[in-house]
């Protein structure tokens, strides 16, 4: 384990994976909080032309001009697909599938081209279809880094334009803020995210990495601040998770196990969350809806009294589950606990008899006024 | 030519397996874009590599019927995940189609990873497909010795077209009016799963030979590109058909001449297309509406300044504001603008001139009173 975590490669993927958790999760909360949670997919489809052009016109696997190359033609994506949306009668959902199939068709036409030159460096070039953080090095780090803090940099910037526009845009185009301006700026450091994550994990995969910890975020907070922070963390600790697990094994390539640890984080979220939680809203509505049998049953024992002319009627279990049809011995075992009830003696052979005692009948007509 | 020396042919296998996807991908997609689920195809075209990685590891089978089945499988699968995710509130559509496919997606490559690091099925044919190869593949078919790639894909291609043949009304109703085909006894959800299930199975076939994100582009671009050229559904899918058949020929021929991806021509020529239809579609295309945007503008040009003119028609002002000048001085016009709107008011008979100043005539009078004093027009109405 001190072995590993000393090792010079894993170090470097294990940082690369965390810098971009963190930064994906940031810009993912924007990207999921304006439902444009796909623009992700159709960016990271649409750098792959702008890979290839930036080794064509360089010869070489530098990240620098590939970065910048996919970045145009990522943020061009984003673009053609806004531009869709606006001036056609196509709905989002098409024009961000027709985008990213068309952009990446494009992209394999280049990337055959390159394949068919005479230029050994191409060799690597497919790897960003899938990712391959194990050829990251502490050059594309650096670099990758630099365009993280710019990123999140410029999102500090503008955070509270930003938040405004995301929130209220009418209200926000009101107080004169540039709303089409924000949208297409926030556009382009998603974008840039992509970017970041296309060595990392590919362009397949970068949709999630983006979706995953803003959805798992937004689970647990209520403010848009801790929303990101809380996104931040949780990609920081699937790429951290990623780069662990792969490092076990040469077969386990690094960015779907990132994308799955993600996965893993939303799952749990969404389950265990406190007040979003699926399982804390199960529990509550049981909590409800047994609150609900408990006044059903008090009220019918409040009126078999008065039918008999005897307050103190002992019903039996029986009849009240009859009244109910279904099995009301959970609901006034707890009644009987909280005092509502008692049980009452009974000839042998027959049920359980129960009677309200008096702060049983006090709630029970209490809720006859209060209904 | 026998018809055996045509299936021997590699490139009319290639061209015929490329156009064959494109219409068995073009016979579903319009319903897809019109139900606003185009992006279920992205996911469902991604995740079902995990579906065929299960089912190779089962059966050992890579192709064939009981692969079209677990892609079919996978398919329903992530679309019930995805509506599940929506359904619970928690997460919106979009990213909920963003979350599943992804980690599927991601589920497949691992297992190919650990399991299948030296047979055929790699992860990159399964994204790019290989269609210059799949003459290579062959089965007897009633003593023909055929392209497995082309068997499946005319099977598949027939199953599309008698499916949108047979549901073509259920289809219709269920896509522009859901409500409606629950009313008639429809089933429109059943429809909708039907659509699904054969856009999974197509996926699948398509894979061998274009791959997962290229079949997205035979899904949803020429449908797209046919939306922007008719409104009838009819029309649509049929010039979506076109639109493929013609790319997949002159992307072939294209990839031929530049020596690069024969899937990815095809795919990209499509887009083609879709600009095509984008810049010049009739009623939807840009060129279309600024000429129709520009024509309003016109008229009401013509229309602002015959209520100028009547504005001022009995007032003092008439020989200042009713002159050629005022158009400018007054209305803000600058002088192109001014003489064509002038030249246009007159060549259509609104206006003419006296001298410097400028009268309208009768028809010009009726078309300024029609926004000035709309009640004439309605006590007119109330006379006839």
């Amino acid at each position: 384990m001190i072995a590993l975590l000393t090792d010079y490669t894993f170090q470097t993927v294990a940082m690369g994976a965390m810098v971009l958790g963190a930064v994906a999760g940031v810009l993912g909360v924007f990207a999921v909080l304006r439902q444009q949670s796909l623009v992700g997919d159709a960016i990271s489809h649409a750098a792959l032309p702008g890979i290839c052009l930036g080794f064509l016109a360089t010869g070489s696997r530098d990240l620098g001009p590939i970065a910048l190359g996919a970045l145009a033609t990522g943020g061009l994506g984003a673009l053609s697909v806004l531009g869709l949306v606006r001036a056609t009668r196509l709905k989002t959902d098409a024009a961000l599938g027709a985008v990213l199939s068309l952009y990446f068709a494009v992209g394999i036409v280049l990337l055959t081209y390159i394949q068919g030159q005479p230029n050994a460096a191409q060799a690597g070039l497919e790897g960003f279809l899938f990712g391959q953080a194990a050829a990251l090095s502490r050059a594309d780090l650096g670099l990758m880094a630099a365009l993280a803090a710019v990123a999140l940099g410029l999102l500090a910037l503008g955070w509270k334009e930003v938040k405004l526009a995301t929130f209220d845009p009418v209200f926000a185009r009101t107080q004169g803020l540039p709303v089409l301006a924000l949208e297409i700026g926030l556009t382009v450091l998603i974008a840039v995210a992509v970017v970041i994550g296309l060595q990392m994990v590919g362009v397949v995969l970068m949709a999630a990495m983006l979706i995953a910890p803003a959805v798992a975020a937004r689970a647990w907070a209520r403010r848009l601040e801790s929303m990101a922070l809380l996104a931040a963390l949780f990609g920081m600790t699937a790429g951290l998770a990623g780069a662990l697990v792969s490092a076990a094994g040469p077969q386990l390539a690094t960015g779907p196990l990132i994308v799955l640890a993600a996965t893993v984080i939303v799952a749990v979220s969404l389950a265990l969350a406190p007040e979003r939680g699926l399982v804390a809203a199960w529990l509550r509505r049981r909590a409800q809806r047994r609150r609900l049998d408990e006044r059903e049953v008090l009220a019918t024992l409040l009126r078999l009294g008065r039918d008999h002319a005897d307050p103190d009627y002992p019903a039996e279990q029986g009849m009240v589950d009859a009244y109910h049809r279904l099995g009301t011995a959970g609901a006034l075992a707890r009644l009987s606990d909280h005092g509502m009830v008692a049980r009452a003696a009974h000839r042998p052979g027959e049920g359980t008899h129960w009677v309200l005692t008096p702060r049983g009948r006090a709630t029970a007509e209490d809720d006859e006024v209060r209904p | 030519m026998t018809l055996q020396a045509l299936f021997d042919d590699p490139g009319a296998m290639i061209l015929a397996t490329g156009i064959l996807v494109g219409a068995a991908a073009a016979l579903i997609g319009p319903f897809l874009i019109l139900r606003r689920a185009a992006m279920l195809t992205d996911a469902i075209s991604h995740s079902i590599v995990l579906g065929i990685v299960l089912v190779w590891l089962v059966s050992g089978a890579i192709k064939g019927p009981l692969q079209i089945l677990g892609a079919v499988l996978t398919g329903l699968v992530t679309v019930a995940l995805v509506e599940a995710l929506a359904r619970s509130g928690r997460v919106k559509d979009d990213a909920a189609i963003g979350l599943v496919f992804p980690a599927l997606f991601a589920g497949g490559v691992l297992l190919l990873n650990l399991y299948a690091g030296d047979i055929h099925l790699d992860i990159h044919s399964v994204l790019l497909g290989e269609i210059g190869f799949v003459w290579l593949d062959t089965v007897a078919v009633a003593g023909f010795t055929v392209p497995q790639a082309v068997v499946t894909m005319a099977v598949v291609t027939l199953v599309n077209g008698l499916f949108v043949l047979a549901l073509w009304k259920e289809l219709k109703i269920a896509t522009f009016d859901p409500a409606l085909a629950q009313a008639l006894g429809l089933a429109p959800r059943a429809v909708g799963w039907g659509l699904l299930a054969l856009t999974s199975g197509t996926a699948v076939a398509a894979f061998d030979a274009v791959g997962a994100v290229m079949f997205i582009a035979f899904v949803i671009v020429p449908p797209a590109a046919a939306y922007l050229l008719t409104d009838r559904l009819g029309t649509m899918v049929t010039l979506g058909l076109g639109i493929s058949v013609g790319a997949s020929l002159s992307g072939y021929a294209l990839a031929l001449a530049w020596d690069v991806s024969i899937g990815g021509m095809m795919a990209a020529m499509t887009g083609v297309a879709l600009v095509f239809a984008l810049l010049v579609g009739p009623r939807h295309g840009l060129v279309s509406t600024a000429l129709a945007r520009a024509a309003r503008a016109r008229e009401n040009a013509v229309r602002a300044l015959a209520i100028h003119l009547m504005t001022h028609e009995t007032s003092s002002e008439r020989r200042v504001e009713n002159v050629a000048e005022a158009m400018r001085t007054h209305l803000g016009w600058n002088a192109a603008r001014a003489a064509a709107t002038l030249a246009r008011a007159e060549a259509q008979g609104h206006v003419k001139r006296d001298g410097e100043v400028l009268g309208l005539t009768a028809s010009g009078r009726a078309m300024a009173a029609a926004v000035l004093e709309p009640w004439r027009r309605d006590l007119a109405l109330v006379e006839d």
